[in-house]
């Protein structure tokens, strides 16, 4: 494998990492494996897409998809998720319901055809990194990706908010009971989450654009991501993206028709030494 | 009557009904009937997971969908019939093994979405292996042999082979064996500390359950003569799920129950309107907010309660508790 090739897995990686932090964030804290996710991050791209043309703003586009995808998961949290709180698997079920019904709608609204998000002109072109020219927008996906780990870790260690989510988590009902409105926090992380697969749609639509079946796709590489990484682990997410990005690449290189092929057999020999990822932990 | 002979009762007296079936039915209809019994075949081999060993599979469509590719593919290679469907069970009994060795460590949430990854690997494998699987535009033959041709005589013999399967899938769950996986369900670490190899028994167990999966995916591919990655895709797993959770989790012939709504309803809906997945999804919702118990499992429940008795819950612990 060449620079140029490393550089697309990292890139790759990086638009795993916003889009499965969102996942993970969800299914970590909430314990809510949310298999709308894909079908949010496609909406999310749909969104940006619609809005990025209309405004000629990437910035708009961004925020417009953020928004849009954070109101679908209050719609879901709110409004179906409530009647079956505290049922893991009838939570999971739900919301692949959910899902389908959201590609459905996609599909309704923006039709079969693929789309790609335009990107703003000061990001367009390549730059000379390292020895080679590689697309200016695809360092930018990887500079977001390494921010926004930054950022959420703050949130989670260092912040107020942070720790609030962290103690929410382990017991709900001491964290009420001095006064604080949990469900409200829980909300917040639900709709952060969700707000995430909308940025990513925005990010990976402007590079692997966008198509009824890409909601699957990268359901199948954040689950992936996730089940490598381990619940609910923001270092299990970046190392897991990592993995998968370039394991990806690699097999994109070497075997086209078979890449899942590639993620899928070391996904297989680390679980059958670690059944709850690297860093996952038994509840 | 003991509760053995009852149940073989009810079981023969509905095999005679159903093999009448035919005479009062148009060619279209018993197409419907025989599309019932085999998806009612897949419905009951996710409950052997699902009802019996307590685990959520999101990946049988996949092992279905295998067996149809290899049948196709093997008999419009000139491969017998009776081979092709043998070869295409096998090949499904294999992923299924592949699945299991994989899964069997893992339970409740994080079993459903390894399956559900892993069935996705496979449709992303018929999507783009082109050269065999035909990609997007999958494999089609007219594969059926002569003497099945006909509407009826193909629902006769899928019938026949129906009842044989689902009696086989009622005696292995009754077994010691079928008694283990419930053990497991139940309580894991106590089956441990008895003794059991848990892992080995949910990895036959689903192995069979592949099997079973397989035997469905090959009838299908003499059905329906097409395959393509829809129908190894998330969307087929999901509505066999469906299918099962609608006739009952763990009721077993509720399958059928199941298999008849999801089918009928995807036919009255495809007649009016193209937004199947919008009405399968909603559907799904509401099954989970109302009747996670599915339908045999309500009528139990509410019959349970007239009688005065303590229900008899077969239902997936992990649907009811909040932990598994």
């Amino acid at each position: 494998m060449n620079t140029f090739q490393i550089l697309n897995g990292l890139t790759f990686a990086a638009l795993l990492f916003v889009v499965a932090s969102g996942f993970t964030l969800i299914f970590g804290l909430l314990r809510i494996v949310n298999l709308a996710h894909g079908a949010m991050y496609l909406i999310g791209g749909y969104i940006g897409y619609t809005l990025g043309v209309k405004t000629g703003s990437f910035l708009i586009g961004g925020i417009g998809a953020m928004a849009g995808v954070a109101a679908i998961g209050f719609v879901l949290d709110q409004g179906l998720l409530r009647f079956v709180r505290g049922h893991e698997l009838r939570q999971v079920l739900l919301t692949l319901g959910f899902a389908f019904v959201l590609n459905d709608m996609a599909l309704v609204i923006w039709g079969g055809d693929s789309f790609t998000v335009p990107i703003p002109e000061s990001l367009r072109g390549a730059v000379n990194f390292f020895g080679i020219f590689y697309p200016k927008y695809r360092l930018f996906v990887l500079v977001v990706g390494i921010l926004l780990f930054i950022l959420l870790w703050l949130l989670l260690q260092k912040t107020r908010l942070g720790a609030l989510i962290r103690a929410g988590v382990d017991d709900a009902e001491m964290v009420e009971a001095s006064g604080v409105n949990i469900r409200l926090v829980f909300l917040i992380t639900f709709l952060l989450g969700s707000a995430l697969a909308g940025l990513g749609g925005l990010m990976g639509g402007a590079f692997l654009s966008l198509y009824p079946s890409a909601d699957a796709e990268i359901l199948v590489f954040s689950l992936a991501v996730v089940i490598i990484g381990g619940r609910g682990s923001l270092l299990g997410v970046a190392v897991g993206s990592l993995l998968v990005g370039i394991l990806n690449t690699f097999g994109q290189v070497m075997f086209p028709e078979l890449a899942y092929f590639v993620i899928f057999g070391p996904m297989a020999v680390l679980l059958a030494f670690r059944p709850l990822g690297l860093f996952g932990k038994a509840t | 009557m003991t509760q053995t002979t009852r149940t073989l009762s009810i079981g023969l007296i509905t095999v005679i009904i159903a093999a009448l079936l035919p005479f009062g039915l148009s060619n279209y209809q018993v197409g419907l009937a025989t599309e019932v019994l085999i998806f009612g075949i897949l419905a009951m081999s996710i409950d052997i997971l699902a009802g019996f060993a307590g685990r959520t599979s999101l990946g049988h469509g996949a092992i279905f969908g295998v067996s149809t590719y290899v049948v196709i593919y093997m008999v419009s290679h000139g491969v017998s019939p009776v081979l092709a469907l043998g070869l295409g069970i096998l090949a499904a009994t294999i992923v299924a093994a592949v699945f299991a060795l994989l899964a069997v460590r893992t339970s409740g949430v994080y079993f459903l979405l390894l399956t559900l990854a892993l069935g996705m690997i496979v449709w992303g494998i018929c999507l783009r292996w082109t050269q065999v699987t035909g990609g997007e535009n999958g494999l089609r033959g007219d594969i059926r042999p002569q003497f099945l041709y006909d509407h009826r005589s193909f629902y006769w013999a899928v019938l026949a082979a129906t009842a044989v399967l689902a009696f086989g899938i009622w005696r292995f769950v009754r077994s010691p064996f079928g008694l283990t996986l419930r053990g497991i369900r139940d309580s894991e670490s106590r089956m441990r500390s008895l003794g059991y190899n848990v892992p080995l028994h949910l990895f036959i167990g689903f192995t069979v359950s592949g099997f079973f999966a397989g035997v469905a995916g090959g009838i299908y591919a003499f059905f329906n003569n097409f395959v393509s990655p829809s129908t190894v895709a998330l969307t087929q797993s999901v509505e066999g799920l469906l299918m099962t959770i609608v006739g009952g989790v763990g009721t077993l012939f509720g399958a059928f129950v199941g298999a008849a709504a999801i089918i009928s309803l995807e036919n009255i809906v495809s007649s009016h309107t193209e937004r199947w997945q919008t009405v399968l999804g909603i559907t799904f919702i509401l099954i989970m907010i109302l009747a996670p118990e599915g339908l045999v499992g309500k009528v139990r429940i509410l019959l349970g309660r007239v009688r005065g008795s303590k229900p008899r819950t077969l239902q997936d612990q992990a649907l009811q508790n909040p932990k598994p």
